[in-house]
């Protein structure tokens, strides 16, 4: 067994993770990153729409500072999250914007004189400063009070995970990627490294590490539709949920996106809307400004998400094989823009639907598109439950978003927070000695290897690890999704516990040699399986509706006994369900509970007796 | 009636003793919108589990995906069967080391080419937290934009006759990367610098120019005019360089 040595290990090569290595590089430690694809591949590169910092440089971004940009992540996360986290966010992010322009990003700029833009469909003039020319500019992105979006044409997550991945490789960081974390080897107070398996031969190999990280980005693989990327499937969260010790915050917080096409769910960035794209009706009408006249369809995307579920559910959807869906109208922005600005989304119509979006409509659906819950840390990035166990990007709750992320504020947390974590990383290091002890080291490379054996042996029993996980998909689809009520709920938690069931006897149909994709499906399932029940019981106890977590029998958000996050652990592996634990959503609230001004208003005020 | 497509698949994992390399073949019905995505992925989950091949976003932006699709290399993610004949043969991606049937590694080879070119800004600069950005007319980021698209997928690799017969050669995508560098203001580097990487046979100059490269990229990245650009220059600066001497 190949034994791999280093100060820091990163599991997960996307923008966060690789930030996080990069600090580290720069501190003189050892850092490796594993990855299950080449590291410019990970998901963050499918990004289009952009980063969210409050530069400020275009007119359209006038007034913003650090406060607004706060505000806005505040109020869209429905008070859900942390507010010192969020204030610490908002306050580093214009320069991680700047850090990235000087390492190689190709931002896109300031260009002085008048050019027209477009907003809920119609037509204005604005007018960019001669002396900002050639300063980081910025564009609308749903959910926020001023431009703010930073942003490369529409590959800013491709552009900045090539310059940040070129960074690491001039500092020496490592990049083992097709290479799968397993399991986390810890002592149930501090972890020491994790247990992989190759892709590319099948082996284990056990990694040690002063600190590890958990970087791996969102699970949205455990929904049926989703915009997310087929390796985003909760490895990670598997992982630290296994331990017993860490738990997942606030895993019923999903998020939706209003514009996945149909019917390959893939993403058309918000940008769209941003840019003035509209949304229209079996009627080729418009409906998002009549249930929001002031926003329209740059309301957030859990209420643009809402508001279309609702308008399908009048019987106002366009009728497909594939279900109902709505039309994306952008042909109004004309071909120049479309084919520049938005060449991205111009391509997906064309390769994928066959469809030029220059001259016609784009069928979309909402669809699971974030994952705002994860491994719960503190602001620093520490791991509850571990020593020497950190976490930043998707994968984590670091919690700025609550129970709701705008668009353009995840791709900037990967680069803030991991610039933080990073360093707070280096300071673990250099602050200390770690003992490793053997025997804790032999008996999780013992447990992985028996894990893998019964999968391939077939002694747990011969269900088919495909079937089981759309089992999984499909309850999760069906009972926890948009809109959300008991009944629903409490169907989708029984079925996902026979699930469990069914996941505890896969074997698998080949040998499982080498990398073996059905091995790899089949590792992963009973986890999968966990995660989605953390998901939706959480979404059943809690009794109210926040941010993108919408209970229609419970439509007021509860300030009064709800506004906490929810600890889900698994304490042991046989377990048929988790434990459900709460706390504070803030330590202290800069910006007391209000009205977010678009979306539902029914509150329940924590000032308000029974 | 719906087509019935049959997939002519190469298979071989180096990992498991009993497997030669060989060719297998699966038969699906073709449904609205399939793409080599949907039915590998229905042919791996139906039929044969341990079929590899790689797949990441399924939406033509991460690269992961390159094959050879009926001779041509090409992202299979990005592959309507619609314009595809009923009988469909699919091989692994060459030059690139095989993992297993459709599946082969381009993260090792691509992390080299990383080092080869050095592929990061040069520069003498150190950040300051405390400063306003360095502009930039956007227009040059523009011209970064349109270089810096590649998607490392490998395609024109794999189609480059000279990759094909030495290992060596760094390929298309190399030399994009370094014309990438070459246009961005911020890399301190010269022509000299530059030269010292390509001006040789594994370089610009082992280049024969036949643009397979061009046509195959599914990023349709000006390749020809960037072989171009480098050759001229290059050229140049080799010249200059015998007369220093
Ligand atoms: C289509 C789409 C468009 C988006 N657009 C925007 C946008 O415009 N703006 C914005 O702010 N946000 C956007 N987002 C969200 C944002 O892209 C992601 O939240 C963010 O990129 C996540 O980055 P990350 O570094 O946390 O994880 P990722 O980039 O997903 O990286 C995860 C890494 O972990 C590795 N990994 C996973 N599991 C394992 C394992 N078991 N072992 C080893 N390695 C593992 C992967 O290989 C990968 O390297 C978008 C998301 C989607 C789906
Ligand atoms: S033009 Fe040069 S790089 Fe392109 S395929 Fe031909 S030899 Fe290869
Ligand atoms: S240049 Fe084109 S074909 Fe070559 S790796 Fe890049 S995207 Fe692929
Ligand atoms: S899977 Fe990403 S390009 Fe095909």
């Amino acid at each position: 067994m190949q034994t791999i040595y280093t100060d820091v290990l990163v599991i997960g090569a996307g923008l966060a993770g690789e930030r996080a290595a990069i600090e580290a590089g720069q501190a003189g430690l050892s850092a490796i990153c594993l990855s299950l694809v080449p590291a410019r591949r990970s998901h963050s590169s499918a990004a289009q729409g952009g980063m969210q910092a409050a530069l400020g440089n275009s007119v359209m971004g006038e007034g913003d500072s650090p406060d607004v940009h706060f505000q806005d992540t505040v109020k869209g996360s429905d008070w859900g999250c942390d507010q010192e986290v969020a204030r610490l966010f908002a306050e580093t992010a214009p320069v991680e914007m700047r850090r990235l322009a000087f390492w190689g990003v190709p931002w896109n700029r300031v260009v002085p004189g008048p050019s027209i833009y477009y907003k809920a469909g119609k037509e204005y003039e604005k007018v960019e400063s001669q002396e900002r020319r050639g300063l980081i500019t910025a564009r609308s992105f749903g959910g926020t009070a001023k431009w703010r979006t930073c942003y490369v044409s529409d590959g800013t997550g491709h552009s900045v995970l090539f310059t940040v991945d070129n960074r690491c490789a001039e500092l020496g960081v490592e990049v083992h990627d097709k290479t799968e974390a397993l399991s986390l080897i810890h002592d149930g107070r501090t972890c020491f490294g994790a247990v992989s398996r190759s892709l590319r031969s099948g082996e284990l190999r056990v990694y040690l590490a002063k600190a590890t990280m958990i970087a791996t980005g969102g699970f949205g693989r455990i929904y049926q539709n989703t915009t997310n990327a087929v390796i985003c499937d909760g490895g990670g969260h598997i992982a630290a949920l296994d331990t017993g010790v860490v738990p997942m915050g606030n895993m019923e917080a999903v998020q939706f996106h209003p514009t996945g096409i149909v019917p390959t769910d893939i993403l058309v960035t918000e940008g769209c809307r941003g840019d003035g794209g509209t949304l229209l009706d079996v009627n080729e009408e418009r409906f998002m400004d009549k249930y929001e006249p002031e926003k329209a369809e740059l309301a957030s995307r859990d209420v643009v998400s809402r508001w279309m579920t609702h308008h399908i559910r009048q019987g106002l959807g366009v009728k497909s094989p594939y279900g109902d869906h709505l039309w994306l109208d952008i042909r109004h922005l004309g071909e120049a823009h479309i084919t520049g600005k938005l060449r991205e989304v111009y391509e997906i119509c064309t390769s994928f639907l066959g469809l030029d979006p220059i001259r016609q409509l784009i069928p979309v659906r909402p669809t699971q598109h974030y994952s705002m819950g994860g491994v719960r840390t503190d602001k620093n990035g520490a791991v509850y439950g571990l020593k020497g166990l950190f976490a930043a990007g998707e994968a984590a709750c670091w919690d700025m978003h609550g129970f709701n992320r705008l668009g353009g504020n995840s791709l900037a947390e990967t680069v803030v927070a991991g610039g933080i974590v990073g360093r707070r990383i280096v300071d673990h290091v250099q602050g200390g000695e770690v003992l490793f002890n053997s025997a804790v080291i032999d008996a999780e490379v013992k447990r992985q290897r028996e894990r893998l054996d019964g999968l391939i042996s077939g002694r747990n029993g011969s269900e088919n690890v495909y079937k089981v996980r759309a089992a999984m998909q499909q309850a999760l689809q069906k009972g926890c999704n948009i809109f959300r009520d008991e009944t629903g709920l409490s169907e989708c938690v029984a079925s996902l516990e026979e699930i469990l069931e069914r996941a505890r006897r896969v074997g698998l149909k080949t040998n499982g040699a080498g990398a073996s994709p059905e091995l790899y499906a089949a590792l992963r399932i009973q986890g999968q399986v966990k995660l989605a029940l953390c998901v939706a019981l959480g979404a059943l106890k809690r009794t109210e509706s926040r941010g993108s977590h919408n209970r229609e029998d419970y439509p007021a958000r509860n300030d009064r006994d709800w506004l906490v996050r929810t600890l889900a652990y698994w304490r042991n592996p046989d377990d048929g369900l988790p434990v459900l634990e709460y706390e504070p959503a803030s330590p202290s609230y800069e910006l007391p509970p209000g009205d977010r001004g678009y979306g539902k208003s029914e509150i329940i005020s924590a000032e308000q007796g029974d | 009636m719906p087509r019935l497509l049959k997939f002519n698949i190469f298979r071989y994992n180096p990992q498991d003793p009993g497997s030669k390399p060989h060719m297998d073949s699966f038969v699906l019905e073709e449904t609205d919108s399939m793409t080599l995505f949907i039915a590998l992925n229905r042919i791996r989950e139906e039929q044969d589990p341990s079929l590899q091949f790689d797949f990441c976003c399924r939406a033509g932006i991460c690269g992961s995906c390159g094959m050879v699709v009926n001779g041509r290399p090409g992202l299979a993610c990005h592959t309507k069967t619609v314009d595809l004949p009923g009988d469909v043969t699919l091989l692994p991606l060459p030059v690139f080391r095989l993992v297993g049937d459709l599946s082969v590694d381009t993260g090792a080879w691509f992390r080299e080419m990383y080092n080869k070119v050095e592929s990061w800004i040069h520069t003498s600069k150190s950040f300051d937290q405390s400063a306003v950005e360095e502009r930039m007319d956007n227009e040059v980021a523009e011209q970064i934009y349109e270089l810096d698209r590649c998607v490392e997928c490998g395609c024109c690799v794999a189609a480059c006759g000279t990759a094909r017969l030495r290992d060596d050669f760094l390929g298309a995508v190399a030399l994009n990367r370094i014309a990438r560098f070459a246009v961005d203001p911020r890399d301190e580097r010269t022509d000299r610098d530059y030269y010292e990487i390509i001006g040789n046979d594994r370089g610009i100059f082992g280049c024969m120019g036949l643009l397979a490269c061009e046509d195959v990229c599914p990023k349709n990245l000006p390749l020809q005019n960037q072989l171009g650009f480098l050759r001229r220059k290059m050229g140049i600066t080799a010249i200059k360089t015998l007369f220093r001497r």
